[in-house]
């Protein structure tokens, strides 16, 4: 019973101290989380299918810097890359800003954090999303594309009409996993500064010395961003591939 | 001076490396410990450790790293019972030993489900030979699911060894000087972020590469029969014509 009373006045402290603002502060933190993650998503896709691209090309030249790509940006730790883009952002901002003398020489220019960290995971997620546009590029079907070049269709209206409709099907199933790793990724960027779910779930936990709830609560939301996340890619995978359901 | 600098920050960059690897290490282990469990739990058909396995996959796969390690480094000291355990609290006191089961519990879940459908990919006619001949449930397991599966999870498996070489570098949020703490104090010391940067992210990058060569090896080593016959038409002899 000792037990029970004990749960009851944990749960009860939890509802004050969400009442208290910091529920507010939570919900504001998902929110940036949210952003981040739509931000460094768009950042990657763009990327992701130039390096896809260049993976595929024929050029040698090309082909080498897709691969380092992803090489580099699938193999180094997500939190080195976040470090890299907001001290090293900073550093040269500085450097610069202190050559045109539109700082004093003992003054930094920051980089701005929401830029560095959606900079750095939209890269780590340009990385993991070119492998998925690739492999879906390679499981079209090669004659459809030859029977597009027959039709004498010109680069651009084969890359619109047969390769994009037929990669977007492909892709979703693996653009649902990279969506859900660069949620987990946007958690990093709170050592930058972003008050996103993470750095507000710090906050909380360091100035109410109630870190198991604060972290449990961040970690329930995470749990349900990613869930949520789910049905709306297994929808998404319907709607792209429609047209190639059976008929009842 | 340049190069002087990358000559320092390299080397004492490299001397944290043994913790990093020392956290991989135990983290692997542990991991691989606890997702054997899981699996024999989830294979084992009873209805309660399906719904525990799930559950267990469905929270450390769908929340980051970071929530756990701070969940277990800063939330879990909060209970009574765990600062007064004489086994708990040395563990769960210690920055270092909260990274290396924050690692385990968090790369078992990707590992049991890597096992789970390495398993269910065994072929069917492979088990039934087995039973045809009179094998055993253990024999069979041991002789023919346990090297296929083995075989054939072993890719994903690789992956998922290289997310945790990346995943050590946690450990610095949570004080460990490990590479990555190496790399951030020197950083903080000389504000020369992208070079200090740079030097770690090359140890990074050799390391992963050594690893995933590493399996590939193994890899190519497991699988003679998928491999093409080696070149021997130049080999062979005509058939004699009295034949």
């Amino acid at each position: 019973m000792e037990f029970l009373s004990d749960l009851q006045a944990q749960f009860s402290t939890a509802y004050e101290l969400l009442a208290a603002g910091w529920g507010v502060q939570l919900l504001w933190g998902i929110g940036w989380t949210l952003a981040v993650t739509v931000v460094s998503m768009l950042i990657g896709a763009v990327l992701g299918s130039l390096v896809a691209s260049a993976k595929l090309s024929h050029r040698g030249g090309l082909r080498f810097i897709g691969e380092s790509y992803t090489t580099v940006f699938r193999g180094e730790p997500e939190l080195l890359i976040i470090y890299l883009f907001y001290y090293g952002g900073t550093q040269v901002l500085t450097g610069v800003a202190r050559s045109t003398g539109s700082i004093g020489s003992t003054d930094i220019l920051n980089m701005p954090s929401f830029l560095g960290g959606v900079l750095a995971v939209g890269i780590i997620s340009g990385a993991y999303q070119a492998e998925v546009f690739r492999g879906s590029f390679l499981a079209i079907h090669r004659g459809e594309l030859e029977a597009a070049r027959a039709y004498g269709m010109s680069a651009w209206l084969r890359f619109r009409l047969v390769i994009v409709p037929q990669v977007l099907r492909l892709a979703v199933p693996g653009l649902g996993n990279v969506w859900q790793l660069t949620i987990k990724d946007s958690a990093l960027i709170s050592v930058t500064g972003v008050a996103e779910l993470m750095l507000t779930a710090n906050k909380a936990a360091r100035s109410t010395h109630h870190s198991l709830l604060f972290y449990t609560v961040a970690g329930i939301l995470y749990l349900v961003m990613t869930s949520i996340s789910t049905p709306i890619f297994e929808k998404a995978e319907r709607y792209t591939s429609r047209s190639f359901t059976r008929p009842k | 001076m340049a190069f002087d600098f990358y000559v320092s920050t390299m080397w004492s960059v490299l001397k944290a490396l043994p913790l990093t690897l020392e956290i991989w290490f135990f983290g692997i282990a542990f991991g691989l410990v606890i997702a054997t469990g899981l699996t024999w739990l989830r294979a084992s058909g009873s209805k309660l450790g399906e719904y525990f396995t799930r559950a267990y996959v469905f929270i450390f796969r769908g929340s980051p790293l970071l929530v756990q390690l701070y969940l277990i480094y800063f939330g879990l000291s909060q209970f009574d019972f765990v600062r007064h355990s004489p086994i708990l609290w040395p563990i769960l006191r210690d920055p270092m030993y909260c990274t290396i089961v924050a690692m385990a519990l968090n790369t078992a879940a990707y590992e049991s489900e890597i096992f789970r459908g390495a398993l269910r990919a065994v072929p069917v006619g492979q088990i039934e030979a087995a039973k045809a001949f009179g094998m055993s449930a253990f024999t069979r397991f041991r002789l023919v699911t346990l090297p296929i599966a083995l075989r054939l999870a072993l890719p994903a498996y690789s992956t998922e060894i290289i997310l945790m070489t990346k995943a050590t570098a946690l450990a610095s949020v949570v004080t460990i000087m490990e590479m990555m703490g190496t790399a951030q104090k020197i950083q903080h010391d000389t504000f020369r972020p992208i070079e200090v940067l740079t030097c770690a992210g090359v140890i990074y990058l050799l390391l992963n590469l050594s690893i995933a060569r590493l399996f590939a090896w193994v890899e190519y080593r497991l699988s003679p029969h998928l491999r093409p016959p080696p070149e021997q038409s130049q080999q062979i002899r005509p058939v004699p014509e009295v034949l």
